[in-house]
């Protein structure tokens, strides 16, 4: 499967289209960046000429935003690598010193102070002052001419909390050009925008593009790919995969590469009866809640697993939260066992046979100043307690030490505290307290991020044993290999839509490609 | 091999929650030593500081401050704060004053005391909770609002009950413990009793830990917070009954002035954070016990008034920073 992307595999750059007159704008060398043990980028090596927009392409946590914010300064990468702006080596710095050397990045999340003006938002840090006070006239009458080339709507002295997502983004790209940059680069700029806004946008890059900026265009939509760049470079678990030219460009190849490993055993679990004949556990029609999250609809069966795929921020979350009752919906039904239950908050949820597993444990899930004890019995202290509300610590304390148990939690007793636990045991711990109430559905968002890889198969043999006792379980991930490995079925969401379903069989097990076409929308790429 | 693996295990688990129970002991006992440092300075400072009747004084004029602050300890837990408390005292103390001047139903005055400090917590509860308007600013509104009510009530006078039928609340002793003291020793078990072993003390912890997640466990946070605020208002208005019948009268403007910061201070020296989530009603009460006795000893030394606020004000702050450092060195975030 790599082999045929081998080809392109080479380390010397295919020059773009028209390279006669175009100069090398950024040379990344050599690149790489290790978190402790972890190793985030490796060896890798990026070419971008003045007047090309570069595509950057990986699955979530391939290592685009690591490879950006080194060349932005945030981060500092591993010695051993090179960067060089128009030949000339970068001094490893700060973001003002990548700003200074002609570099401007724009975040996915907008950078921008509401409460104050477009102009002053263009000029933060770099006030302009007259006497010691902040200079509004000349910073206005210098912001206009960035607002005038990107044909902005509004003026220097608006407010940017006033203003729309797509307009903040110009902001964003005034501000940018400000500092005369020679490379640009833009994080999922589309993300928050209309179809309309985007082919706005998508003229402004061009006409940087013109004038001689490089741009590194981040994005996992194909359609947006295809339409803009020159050329498209993919990352894959920290390493450069390759890069292609615009002639070269297709789906199939870039999926592959993006995709390149076979789901490995590790995650795989022998294909289980089909499961048409199970009764229904869980049925949602229509969840909406008018922003996020567009008119779902699926179901789950008694011991079935469903898995849930699409890139982050696609709205799965907000999906299970709608569910669970965490988020108010505006249209929307739940259905257990069959029967419609009313779900407004997370106790309804809970009293119907629903436990939601949250992806941010530390900040959502986890009572981090309280003992596994107090954490594993939260959901149950009602059903425990004696006469009055008073506790029942020796039932507390009896689940506390079945739950460690049972899901080999590793600490020395339960009353320690669950902030000192690794990512895998608070993981552990949360799942506990789940298991606790005997849901009948359980929705696990991301189930293993930030856990090892002991824990992580550890936790895939909980999700087996409870899916064998008849749980129907929900699992959302940006891991397109675990959601195919615990799935009997796949559903893919994407902008809020459900668009698509892969059901496993004995014969033909998901695939990769299968699932990150939809993902990443190919069908309109195709169109396009 | 494996036994003396298992052995090296088990010897480790021991120590590690022998390490924990320590930890444990260190984060209750918090400012004990202090406590215990400032009784030994004074008492060598002035002989007159350890005697019986010094005592019985201290603990008199710590009850009312440890009432409050047992009120306090529910709102901090939270993450809360309630300033309203010196306010609703004195209302308090002028509805009982008030209802006790009525003929024959004057022990009513009690009932009323505590019904106006109930209903003026509630009322604040109401706001966070339901209209979720901020705790400092909702307490701070009714620090002002609730003081113009109390003036209200005795029409800018003070009232004056010489024969007030619960005066030996104030006064009167039981086995030779002041009812005030025996109250407020009633309040403090109570509150360790709600808090440390009962389902809603469990979720007032795990509000003040963890709102967010609290919320998706399925607790009311809501419900939560009305109770503390409740709490807080009702303890307030025992305050006010407790400062009544101690005085036979109440003044709406005077009484109960800045009973808030004291409260505050002590539910902090006592080591509750301010970020909700972690402390205990046992610390609260050495807390108060620490401003009683600081007083108390200053006055005692003869230190002018003007000095004792700006020593009280430095130990505060002392006492504090040292039990940040302490607990930073526990490895604690």
């Amino acid at each position: 499967m790599t082999g045929q992307t081998t080809k392109v595999l080479d380390n010397v750059p295919p020059a773009p289209a028209v390279s006669g007159q175009r100069s090398v704008a950024l040379e990344m060398r050599g690149i790489s960046k290790t978190f402790g043990p972890v190793r985030a980028l490796a060896d890798v090596s990026l070419t971008a000429y003045s007047g090309e927009i570069h595509a950057l392409m990986g699955e979530n946590g391939a290592g685009k935003s690591t490879l950006m914010k080194i060349l932005s300064g945030a981060y500092h990468a591993d010695p051993g690598g090179e960067i060089r702006i128009d030949g000339k080596p970068l001094q490893i710095g700060s973001p003002l010193a990548g700003r200074r050397s002609g570099i401007a990045v724009i975040y996915q999340e907008l950078a921008l102070a509401p409460n104050l003006t477009v102009a002053e938002n263009m000029f933060l840090g770099e006030e302009m002052r007259r006497h010691g006070m902040i200079d509004r006239t000349s910073m206005n009458a210098a912001a206009q001419p960035y607002l005038d080339r990107l044909a902005a709507p509004f003026s220097p002295s608006s407010k940017v909390a006033s203003l729309s997502i797509a307009e903040r983004q110009l902001v964003e790209i005034a501000r940018a050009l400000a500092g005369h940059p020679h490379i640009l680069v833009m994080d999922e700029p589309t993300t928050a925008l209309s179809a309309r806004e985007a082919e706005k946008l998508f003229t402004i890059i061009r006409t940087l593009k013109d004038e001689g900026i490089a741009i590194i265009y981040i994005s996992h939509r194909m359609a947006e790919v295809y339409e803009l760049s020159d050329r498209v470079s993919v990352l894959r678990d920290g390493s450069m995969v390759g890069t292609l030219m615009r002639d070269e460009l297709n789906p199939q190849a870039l999926v592959r590469m993006m995709v390149g490993r076979e789901s490995s055993s590790f995650y795989k679990k022998e294909h289980r009866a089909p499961l048409s004949d199970r009764k229904i556990a869980l049925e949602a029609r229509g969840m909406d809640d008018g922003n996020r999250v567009h008119d779902c609809s699926f179901s789950v069966a008694e011991g079935e697993v469903l898995g849930i795929a699409g890139l982050v921020g696609s709205g799965r979350t907000e999906l299970a939260r709608l569910i669970y009752g965490a988020d108010p919906k505006k249209h929307g039904q739940v259905f257990v066992n069959g029967q419609e239950r009313s779900i407004h908050n997370p106790r309804d949820a809970i009293d119907a046979g629903i436990v939601y597993l949250t992806e941010d444990r530390k900040v959502l899930g986890l009572f981090l100043d309280m003992s596994i004890n107090g954490n594993v019995n939260m959901n149950v202290l009602d059903e425990d307690a004696r006469a009055g509300g008073v506790l029942n610590l020796a039932a507390a304390k009896r689940r506390a030490n079945e739950a460690i148990k049972k899901l080999g939690v590793r600490a020395p007793n339960a009353e320690i505290n669950v902030g000192s636990l690794s990512g895998g045991n608070q993981q552990k711990v949360l799942l506990s307290r789940l298991l606790e109430t005997n849901p009948r559905v359980l929705i696990l968002d991301e189930p293993t991020r930030g856990v090892d890889i002991g824990a992580k198969s550890e936790i895939y043999r909980i999700i087996d044993q409870l899916a064998r006792t008849g749980a129907a379980i929900v699992v959302i991930s940006s891991e397109l290999p675990e959601v195919i490995g615990v799935s009997d079925r796949v559903v893919v969401m994407r902008d809020g839509h459900l668009v698509g379903e892969v059901v496993a069989q004995a014969e033909a097990p998901i695939t990769q490609e299968a699932i990150m076409a939809m993902v990443t929308d190919m069908g309109s790429a195709k169109a396009a | 091999m494996a036994d003396v693996a298992n052995e090296t295990v088990a010897t480790r688990q021991a120590s590690i929650s022998h390490q924990q129970r320590l930890r444990n002991l260190l984060q209750y006992a918090g400012m004990l030593p202090v406590l215990i440092i400032l009784c030994i300075g004074f008492g060598l400072e002035n002989e007159r500081f350890f005697s019986l009747t010094n005592a019985s004084i201290v603990l008199q004029q710590a009850a009312i401050n440890t009432v409050l602050a047992a009120g306090m300890t529910f709102v901090i837990l939270t993450a809360g704060i309630d300033l309203s408390v010196g306010s609703i005292l004195a209302a308090s103390a002028m509805g009982a004053l008030l209802v006790s001047l009525v003929p024959d139903v004057g022990m009513l005055g009690i009932l009323a005391g505590l019904l106006i400090g109930l209903g003026f917590g509630a009322i604040n509860g109401f706001l966070i909770a339901v209209i979720r308007l901020p705790p400092f600013i909702v307490t701070l509104g009714s620090l002002t609002a609730v003081r113009g009510m109390a003036r209200l009530l005795g029409a800018d006078r003070t009232v004056f009950n010489p024969s007030l039928p619960f005066a030996f609340i104030g006064n009167a002793t039981l086995f030779g413990v002041s009812w005030l003291v025996i109250i407020a020793m009633i309040v403090v078990l109570l509150s360790w009793f709600i808090l440390r072993r009962t389902v809603l003390g469990t979720r007032i912890y795990a509000v003040g830990g963890n709102p967010d997640a609290a919320r998706l466990t399925g607790i009311k946070v809501g419900r939560i917070l009305m109770f503390v605020y409740a709490t807080s208002g009702l303890l307030a208005g025992l305050g006010g009954v407790m400062s009544a019948s101690r005085l036979y009268a109440a003044n709406g403007l005077q009484l109960g002035q800045s009973y808030e910061l004291d409260a505050i201070a002590a539910v902090i020296l006592g080591g509750t954070s301010f970020t909700g989530g972690i402390g205990s009603i046992w610390g609260t009460l050495i807390g108060a016990l620490i401003i009683a006795i600081l007083t108390n000893g200053l006055v005692l030394s003869g230190v002018s008034d003007i000095w004792q606020f700006i020593v009280k004000g430095l130990v505060i702050i002392g006492a504090v920073a040292l039990d940040r450092y302490r607990l930073d060195h526990k490895g604690r975030t």
